[in-house]
């Protein structure tokens, strides 16, 4: 029998069962609107986090004073990062700039205003790392740095905490017990989760770590920024290398630092992001599987109500096989159409269900993926109520009432 | 027994016994039945109810399997035939007609008459079942479902369902059963109109009257054939008359 011919047969017994058509179908619909939604939203959220950690600038190489794998009691012995080691990293070629980063949280008073906020001493080329811009005033500069001058750069929260809608600039600021004159102030870039780079202070490295904090070495972290994302990983190797001659690390010694680039702290947001999708698209996942079930139910009583018609069929010629058939395309078709109108249901949830900095990203993927389970579902689950209804003995199936 | 020519016959049976278990005790539902029908012919299956005439129409039909014997139809041995093949058989050489009529509910007629064609992946479905309808005079309601038909009109389209494989016979069970005596009268004439150009009809039923519409009765009881009759053509009419 054609497979079309089959496939309006199917439809018609649908049709004409319409309200236990949509029951078992709302199983499917459920399930794969919930599995469609909760694979937008983690593609949203993936999405998400790399336009996050890309906004906090292009190509960029960060080192940490501290290897996370050495148990912190030995890193009593280890080298801290200092002035040195950044300005050697100024040589390694594919290197664009480099930052020395010393970091700390500071009260930060202005006129009877105060609020504690992020203060970063570092180098002119910071902002430039870390793709900030000014919208007034200007960035320190070298010379500020040299000279030690008592200069800072605000971001735009801070500015509205302390000056309201006052003009910062000229101003001068007390950083803990240290004042400095306000001469530049950044612009937004939009709160990103747990660190807000609106509320900080920028502050010339040289006068952060003598003025404000008082240790001359050590620094929080090198900031660096590579020509080419494909320089990266080079790049990275080269100062791994570099850095391992300055802190006298022979081989068999475990860094006593710690780089990590751009890319790879997308890899492990977006790992974690993955988890999580998977995580939630399973337990949606069951959701199908209940549907399934409903479709099994649903046709092993459609396979009994019509085992008369089986009968007929079977007593003028139909084979196994043309049985087994009709009935699996019926229990796929419940599921795919079931299939269809999630996949809609769940496109339409995951762009209306916004979290709080994204909404669902839905891709073609999904979709092929959402259907071929719905029709996996339908086959797996029409199954045996098929291989039922084929496997009737056709005289009784005739002699059913 | 009436002895017939063996090689030519359309339908031959030879020593077809069938035990079935009820518990523990067996009943040989047909025990050593012979039979012979030539194409052309029209032969009425009669006997009282539990003599195994519904055993050996299920048989003739290829419905059920049986213990011993032989059964050739149409120059095809089906002893040993199962399942598909089985199906096969059913569906090229067998119409079935019953007495519950048996179509498919939301199906139309043309639709319901189309649909062992379907199953043989026929070229044109629609053209023949049109022509069957033709045959039995249903051509002008071949749209309508089988409850917009009467009892009679469901049954000539079940008689067109049957023919329309142009298989090598008809096997009817009581075609007359659920319908009133006039409209009976008048299924059993369509059943002439068909045997007349040529088509072998099997009718399986109680009714003695049905049975002398046919050109030969075979009369079962206790699972074997103990009278084959032959009725003439004129004694035939006499009774078309009476009836």
């Amino acid at each position: 029998m054609l497979l079309w011919t089959t496939v309006k047969i199917a439809l018609r017994s649908m049709l004409a069962n319409k309200l236990r058509s949509i029951l078992t179908m709302l199983g499917m619909i459920l399930g794969v609107a919930a599995v469609i939604a909760m694979l937008a939203l983690g593609n949203g959220a993936e999405r998400h986090v790399v336009k996050w950690v890309s906004r906090m600038g292009k190509n960029t190489i960060t080192i940490f004073p501290h290897n996370p794998k050495i148990p912190p009691v030995l890193h009593g012995a280890a080298y801290p990062l200092t002035i040195g080691d950044a300005r050697a990293m100024l040589k390694i070629p594919g290197v664009k700039y480099v930052s020395p980063v010393v970091a700390s949280n500071e009260p930060v008073k202005w006129d009877g205003n105060s609020t504690f906020c992020n203060t970063f001493g570092c180098a002119p080329t910071y902002i430039l790392i870390h793709d900030f811009k000014v919208q007034s005033g200007h960035m320190f500069n070298d010379f500020d740095c040299r000279d030690m001058a008592t200069v800072a750069v605000i971001g735009p929260e801070t500015a509205e905490r302390l000056f309201g809608s006052q003009d910062p600039l000229g101003h001068t600021i007390t950083v803990r017990t240290v004042r400095f004159k306000v001469i530049g102030v950044l612009v937004p870039k939009g709160r990103q989760g747990w660190f807000d780079p609106d509320n900080q202070v920028l502050l010339p490295y040289t006068t952060a770590m003598t003025d404000l904090l008082g240790r001359a070495v050590a620094l929080n972290r090198i900031d660096m920024q590579a020509q080419h994302a494909s320089d990266l990983n080079r790049v990275q190797a080269m100062a791994q290398r570099i850095l391992r001659i300055r802190h006298s690390l022979i081989s068999g010694d475990e860094d006593d630092f710690w780089i990590s680039n751009q890319l790879q702290i997308i890899k492990i947001s977006t790992r974690i992001v993955d988890a999580f999708t998977m995580l939630l698209g399973s337990v949606a996942a069951i959701s199908l599987l209940v549907g399934g079930i409903g479709i099994m139910n649903i046709m092993l009583v459609t396979v009994t109500e019509r085992t008369r018609e089986i009968g007929i069929r079977k007593a003028i010629g139909a084979r196994r096989r043309d049985i087994l058939r009709q009935f699996l395309i019926e229990a796929t078709l419940i599921s795919v159409l079931g299939g269809l109108i999630g996949v809609a249901v769940g496109v339409v949830a995951a762009h209306y269900v916004k979290f709080r900095n994204f909404s669902g990203v839905v891709e073609p993927h999904m979709i092929v993926l959402a259907l071929s389970i719905s029709a996996g579902i339908g086959i797996f689950f029409g199954y045996y109520p098929a291989r039922r209804a084929a496997g009737l003995n056709p005289i009784e199936a005739l002699r059913y009432e | 027994m009436v002895e017939l020519k063996k090689n030519s016959s359309l339908l031959e049976i030879r020593g077809l016994v069938k035990r079935y278990t009820l518990g523990d005790s067996e009943v040989l539902a047909l025990n050593g039945v012979d039979l012979c029908i030539e194409e052309g012919d029209m032969v009425a299956i009669t006997g009282p109810s539990g003599s195994g005439k519904s055993t050996l129409m299920n048989v003739l039909g290829c419905l059920d399997d049986f213990d011993a014997g032989t059964y050739v139809i149409s120059g095809e041995d089906v002893s040993s035939l199962t399942g598909d093949k089985l199906a096969d058989i059913r569906n090229r050489l067998i119409g079935f007609v019953f007495q519950n009529f048996n179509l498919l509910p939301r199906l139309s007629a043309l639709e319901n008459v189309e649909l062992p064609l379907l199953y043989s992946a026929h070229k044109d479905p629609k053209t023949s079942a049109k022509k069957a309808l033709e045959v039995v005079g249903l051509a002008d309601r071949m749209h309508h479902e089988p409850n917009q038909l009467s009892g009679g009109q469901r049954q000539r389209v079940a008689i067109a369902r049957a023919i329309v494989t142009n298989p090598a016979i008809i096997l009817a069970d009581e075609p007359t059963g659920n319908l009133d005596s006039h409209v009976g009268r008048e299924i059993l004439d369509v059943f002439h109109d068909i045997n007349d150009q040529g088509r072998t009809i099997v009718i399986v039923t109680h009714d003695s009257n049905v049975a002398r519409h046919c050109r030969r009765e075979v009369q079962i009881r206790d699972g074997q054939i103990v009278d084959i009759i032959e009725h003439n053509r004129s004694a035939r009419e006499l009774v078309a008359q009476a009836v």
